[in-house]
């Protein structure tokens, strides 16, 4: 750096940079999304609240951390693979899968809470070393290698599981109380899964491999020509998605303590929608995994407030489903405005 | 070949280097050698073979036969990131950024200063880039993302990261084709320091007096063959052109002279927000009018706001005295108009279909009896366009991706002159074909013009421009800025005009 800087003479007078309207106008966009979902929330809550009481005693605010600390824990995972423009549709029966092998594994043991969780993980990395090195080395597109490693790993599931279920009664104590146990009130799980969160937003905002998994997504001709080698970094971010689905059946196990063999499926609809509400555009390389909580966060509170108001439970589908759609528009009229004023602006 | 006793070894050279892509050569035994504290032109036409050579010295491509050297010693660049850490910058010809990520971590991506435990010290990265910035003299905040910068904005991001590393060597491919004057000056002054500290330079650039000014040898490529490497000093612009070409340029233009009739296209006061405003112009039968400017100006817009791909905000298009339904490609097609656009693999034709049917989708209703596609009408008609073109295929089913690029366009051309079009819109007709099939293709619009056709054609292709134009349209910045007759368009005029240098000059 040195020498081929110091060739350049310093100018006269270095031009103030423009504080910039343009950053500010990009700031402001991307607080909006998050302040949008964060006061949707506190209006869901505030709301059903009102009609029911119950719904903010401390059971109720157990119920909801709870409930939603799996579905934030898998879209965590789900964020970093979408970042790079790809998608992870098989995590719904990893969570599946490692639940009942985890289950099956400790039944009748005295195994704890760290056996199960990792390895949970170990198996839910292995499915994503799978899908990723599909996608990242064998250059499939991930729609499909993920849709057909749902099947996979469900078929595997339902084999192993054999009709069969797992039950709270055979599990070693220590292992329910991941599930059931707190620290000040506050349970286990949500514990975790902030954890794991505020360590993934850690990650991809302070690390170079982090920065390139978005610069990956938002122009993978740019990242090649910048040298970012994309196939070890796409590859990292499934196996990083499958272990955070294995964590999630790990403590899915520990949560329901029975589990039965189609544990969780369907869920990975519901996590890119958590996802893609969150403000991570499915088209890659924007979002933060905050958002991505914010949304999984929304959700089961919908979910949650839905049942507290005796809504029929069926409309939970059609308003996840109507948030997402809304979401992606929105993403897509702000990309389109932000873009043109951008333009104008460095036009001015 | 090169006084290779003047002066110190080569930093970075190329030795017999071939590449060939499928059955096109893109390279063929070129040698090339690059000396610190020198700048050297890279001259050719298009398709001869620069982008290629500067793929491989940037570790994009590696050759199939010849060696890259770096210090003399051969090395091996297995990608990108090899080049770059061996002190190679290269800005490409168009900018490739990150659109979502800000300005100073496009600069810095993969190499970001860090901190204890290796986290991105984000504080360093944007002093450093603020500090980038101020020594080239810009005023663009480090934080905002890169989505929305103009084309020379986003040069200059890529040249701050050319200079953000130890760059020994710096290539530059058509740096300036979108820079204003005074941002041109400014990147010379930059390469001139560099250039001064001892890095050396590869530059290309279509602008012969660029050259002249800044280069002190220039090495020439034809149709991928080495053909001559030089002291700037001991050539003259035309002997240059000359080596660029091989041939007269008379000959490689075929313009015919034709009957100019009355308007077929009329465009007035077309406008898309934010792309181009206000282009009102006319396009008469036998004429052919070339719509010029630099990249980004907005003209592969404006013609497709004309045949309705996009959606115009406001204006209006007349095809022979009737005005076209906006947005709507169909009305457009109905009415007699044909676009050939500029990307033909993306938007020209369906790569894994075979030739007949790519030539029939634009004739669906020709080729159809009682609401099924005949075979044989599909054959019949894309046989009959192949001949009139000559197409070079093996079987007419066998699918367009196969074709060269050159024979690809033919596919193009033919699947709208079936159309029997009254206006034909061609957007950068002859890009990265080879030069046999481009004179062919210049021909065949300057006898379609005489047959009577308007054409209207955008290119970037000076020559072809100059060559093949009764008129010249020229646009900057989204705005019609000059019209030139053809005797009054030379390559100075309808570049001034393109980059904007005689804007207010321009009467109503």
């Amino acid at each position: 750096m040195k020498t081929a800087l110091s060739a350049l003479e310093k100018p006269s007078a270095a031009p103030a940079p423009e504080k910039s309207d343009a950053r500010n106008l990009v700031d402001a966009v991307f607080r909006a999304r998050e302040l949008s979902i964060g006061g949707a929330l506190v209006l869901l809550i505030l709301g059903t609240w009102l009609t029911n009481h119950s719904f903010l005693d401390s059971q109720g605010v157990k119920d909801l951390l709870l409930n939603s600390s799996i579905l934030v824990l898998l879209a965590v995972g789900q964020s970093v693979v979408v970042a790079t423009r790809n998608i992870d549709l098989s995590v719904g029966s990893v969570v599946g899968l490692t639940a009942f092998t985890c289950g099956d594994f400790v039944s009748g043991t005295s195994h704890g809470p760290l056996t199960v969780m990792l390895l949970g993980i170990a198996i839910g990395a292995l499915c994503g070393l799978v899908s990723g090195a599909l996608v990242s080395i064998g250059k499939v597109p991930a729609l499909v290698v993920t849709l057909g490693m749902l099947y996979v790993v469900q078929g595997i599931d339902y084999a192993l599981a054999d009709g069969g279920q797992i039950n709270a009664v055979n599990l070693p104590d220590p292992v329910l109380s991941l599930g059931s146990g707190s620290i000040l009130g506050i349970p286990y799980l949500p514990l975790i899964s902030v954890a794991v969160l505020a360590a993934t937003a850690y990650f991809l905002r302070t690390y170079r491999s982090g920065r390139e998994l978005y610069a990956i997504g938002s122009s993978p001709e740019a990242a090649r020509l910048a040298g970012i080698p994309i196939r070890r970094r796409v590859l990292v971010a499934y196996v990083f998605s499958g272990a955070i689905a294995g964590l999630a059946g790990a403590l899915w196990l520990a949560r329901f303590g029975t589990v039965v063999a189609n544990a969780a499926s369907g869920w990975e609809l519901t996590v890119v929608s958590a996802v893609v509400v969150g403000g991570v555009a499915i088209t890659g390389g924007v979002g933060s995994v905050w958002g991505a909580a914010l949304g999984a966060l929304l959700l089961t509170t919908i979910s949650g407030a839905l049942i507290v108001l005796k809504v029929d439970p069926f409309w939970e589908q059609a308003i996840t489903g109507a948030l997402l759609i809304l979401a992606i528009t929105a993403d897509r009229l702000v990309q389109v405005r932000t873009t043109n004023a951008l333009r104008k602006r460095s036009r001015r | 070949m090169n006084d290779s006793d003047a002066g110190p070894a080569p930093v970075l050279a190329l030795k017999d280097v071939s590449k060939s892509f499928g059955a096109v050569r893109a390279l063929q035994d070129v040698s090339l050698q690059l000396f610190p504290g020198e700048a050297h032109a890279l001259a050719g036409e298009n398709g001869a073979g620069k982008s290629t050579l500067i793929k491989t010295l940037a570790g994009v491509h590696r050759p199939d036969t010849g060696q890259v050297l770096l210090d003399d010693s051969p090395v091996t660049f297995h990608g990108p990131a090899d080049a770059r850490d061996a002190g190679i910058a290269v800005i490409y010809q168009e900018p490739t950024l990150f659109p979502d990520l800000s300005i100073a971590e496009n600069i810095f991506m993969g190499r970001q200063p860090r901190r204890a435990l290796g986290r991105i010290d984000r504080k360093a990265v944007h002093a450093a880039t603020a500090e980038l910035m101020a020594r080239l003299g810009v005023a663009l905040d480090p934080q905002r993302p890169a989505r929305g910068l103009s084309i020379a904005d986003q040069q200059i991001v890529e040249i701050a990261k050319a200079l953000s590393f130890d760059a020994r060597v710096l290539i530059m491919d058509e740096p300036t084709a979108a820079l204003t004057g005074s941002e041109t000056a400014r990147l010379f002054s930059v390469v001139e320091t560099l250039r001064a500290e001892g890095a050396a330079v590869l530059f290309i650039s279509h602008r012969l007096e660029e050259i002249f000014q800044l280069c002190q040898r220039v090495t020439t490529l034809r149709d991928g063959r080495w053909i001559s490497s030089d002291p700037i000093g001991d050539l003259t612009e035309d002997d240059l052109v000359r080596r660029m070409v091989g041939r007269d340029l008379g000959e490689l233009y075929p313009k015919q002279q034709t009957e100019i009739g009355e308007a077929a296209l009329s465009v007035r006061r077309l406008t898309r927000e934010g792309v181009f405003r206000d282009v009102s112009f006319d396009v008469r039968r036998g004429e052919i009018v070339a719509l010029a400017g630099l990249v980004g100006a907005g003209r592969s817009e404006v013609v497709q706001a004309v045949f309705g791909v996009d959606r115009a905000d406001a204006g209006e298009v007349h095809v022979d005295g009737k005005r076209l339904t906006v947005g709507s490609p169909t009305a457009a097609m109905d009415a007699g108009v044909a676009l050939v656009p500029e990307d033909r693999r993306q938007r020209g034709l369906v790569m894994e279909m075979s030739i007949e049917r790519n030539i029939a989708l634009t004739g669906l209703d020709q080729v159809r009896r009682g609401g099924l596609v005949r075979r044989s009408l599909e054959q019949g008609r894309a046989a009959d366009w192949s001949v009139k073109l000559q197409l070079k295929y093996n079987k007419l089913s066998d699918s367009v991706g196969v074709l060269s690029g050159g024979n690809q366009q033919k596919v193009v051309l033919a699947k709208w002159l079936a159309t029997e079009p009254s206006v034909l819109i061609v957007d950068e007709p002859t890009r990265g074909i080879d030069v046999g099939t481009k004179a062919e293709v210049h021909r065949l619009l300057s006898s379609l013009a005489a047959e009577g056709l308007a054409v209207l054609m955008v290119s970037s292709d000076l020559p072809e421009v100059l060559g093949m134009a009764d008129r010249v349209l020229v646009m900057h910045e989204g705005r019609l800025v000059a019209e030139l007759p053809r005797t009054e368009a030379t390559e100075e005029s309808v570049m001034a005009a393109a980059t904007g240098r005689n804007g207010k000059e321009r009467a109503a």
